[in-house]
């Protein structure tokens, strides 16, 4: 066992683990974050995507001492004051979430993308989002929802400092 | 050895020793101190970069280590330096990290497209050049250009330093002559050709993220005085390695670039030195033969115009 500390959501974690378990499985047993979830668990449909220093990574993929030190963001840690983030919003809006399997790893690299470019092309989202597999959408409502989440972001801006970006 | 199993697969776990399990992974700060905590461990330590192949080769029992010695904190291990006669390249840089390098873009197109086609953006925020190399995977997306491009790699290990030309460090699929238990490659030198010169990457996969490369291909070209003086072609997955499709190079020497004809000639001469496979995941081999033409073809074309 290993001592592992890092920031989960804001908030510093301490916890004993076993280096050989990768870090999709200690955020869910360990820690309780089973938002995050684990569908292939070989890196190849993006449902376990987290955020690792601000990048979207697969979760299952990854030794969970290469947390260390380093700040992780699950789809738990989006919500403000339980209020919901606007890329939440956007995405029940418009109607971007069905089985919901997919769904908080989606949202997770939209965030990076809207941090990253705060109002993507087309192709900037098709490239952001090109390593989720999601069966139920047909993916044309996360465009939808990308796209309303950027004007709720600027929105929210505007009203924070009085300017648009 | 279970019935889905091949008997290789059973003899490479056994030799893996299915029992050992990971029980550490350490965080050196300095390259000196990774070859020391090798040395401690003597066989039983490996070196980790990204890990997004390794993590899975444990739990399969491909592979195995009792420590993992982790680079990918090691300042040098993530530097970029341009030299008036090359790039260096450290081996703990991410497929993102390369691909977005304003510097690798301007001189070495080929090698940013490569990286920017590995796996999926996931996969690229964690997954570094040096990794790619050392799984030894013969279409890896990065490392193919990186052959094109003559890259050489400094490996530091326990019995001292050494540079070795990339296309000579793979021994077979997924064995690399850098033993990750007992070295560690420190830099990746890409030279800047004498000249003019253009590079370009080209692939076709069954979809355009997260699937693995039908074929793909990467070429340099370099003129001197309005003439190829020197040309590498290489394409993938066609053999063990990286092929080099060195026929097709020689009949380029001494032509001019801008021969449509002649570039078009050598990418028919690469298609008839490739030997691809039949695969019933990739396509069969008289498929991907054709492809290996259509790719040198794009890849020259395109190498050939940026020469500007």
């Amino acid at each position: 066992m290993q001592a592992l500390k890092c920031v989960v959501n804001g908030k510093d974690v301490e916890v004993n683990v076993d280096p050989s378990r990768s870090l999709v499985d200690v955020l869910r047993t360990d820690l309780g974050l089973t938002g995050t979830k684990k569908g292939c668990g070989e890196g190849e449909c993006g449902a376990c995507t987290i955020l690792l220093d601000g990048k979207p990574v697969n979760s299952c993929i990854i030794p969970v001492m290469k947390a260390q030190g380093r700040n992780i963001l699950t789809i738990e840690g989006l919500a403000e004051a339980g209020e919901l983030h606007p890329i939440q919003e956007a995405f029940i809006e418009a109607g971007a979430v069905q089985c919901g399997f997919c769904t908080p790893g989606v949202i997770l690299s939209a965030k990076s993308l809207l941090e990253e470019f705060e109002n993507p092309s087309q192709e900037e989202i098709t490239e952001a989002l090109s390593g989720h597999l999601c069966r139920c959408t047909g993916y044309l409502q996360f465009y939808d929802a990308l796209k309303l989440a950027a004007e709720k972001i600027a929105e929210k801006k505007k009203a924070t400092y009085g300017y648009g970006g | 050895m279970t019935i889905n199993e091949s008997t290789g697969q059973a003899l490479e776990r056994e030799r893996a020793g299915r029992t050992m399990k990971v029980a550490q992974h350490l965080f050196p700060g300095k390259i000196e101190e990774c070859i020391e905590m090798l040395a401690r461990y003597g066989g039983n330590a490996r070196i980790v970069a990204g890990g997004t192949d390794l993590f899975l080769w444990l739990k399969e029992g491909k592979a195995s280590a009792e420590t993992l010695v982790d680079v990918s904190c090691i300042k040098e291990m993530k530097a970029l330096e341009e030299r008036s006669d090359c790039l260096i390249l450290g081996p703990g840089l991410t497929h993102a990290e390369v691909a977005s390098n304003p510097v690798v873009r301007r001189y070495f197109p080929a090698l940013s497209d490569g990286c920017r086609s590995v796996g999926s953006p996931q996969i690229r925020n964690i997954g570094t050049l040096g990794g790619n190399i050392v799984s030894a995977q013969p279409a890896a997306d990065s490392v193919v250009p990186l052959v094109a491009l003559g890259a050489e790699c400094e490996i530091r290990g326990l019995s001292g330093s050494r540079t070795e030309l990339l296309e000579e460090l793979f021994l077979g699929v997924g064995k690399s002559r850098v033993d990750p238990t007992r070295e560690v490659i420190t830099r990746i030198i890409v030279k800047k050709p004498e000249g003019k010169s253009g590079n370009a990457f080209a692939r076709i996969a069954p979809r355009e993220a997260m699937a693995l490369p039908v074929i793909n291909a990467a070429v340099q070209l370099t003129v001197d005085a309005g003439r190829i003086s020197a040309a590498r072609i290489v394409t993938a997955p066609v053999a063990v390695a990286p092929f080099r499709a060195r026929k097709a190079e020689e009949c380029l020497i001494g032509k001019q670039p801008g021969s449509i004809g002649d570039l078009k000639r050598a990418a028919k001469i690469a298609e008839e030195e490739a030997k691809p496979r039949d695969s019933l995941v990739r396509g069969s081999g008289e498929y991907r033969k054709a492809l290996v033409k259509d790719l040198v073809e794009q890849a020259l074309l395109r190498a050939a115009g940026s020469l500007g």
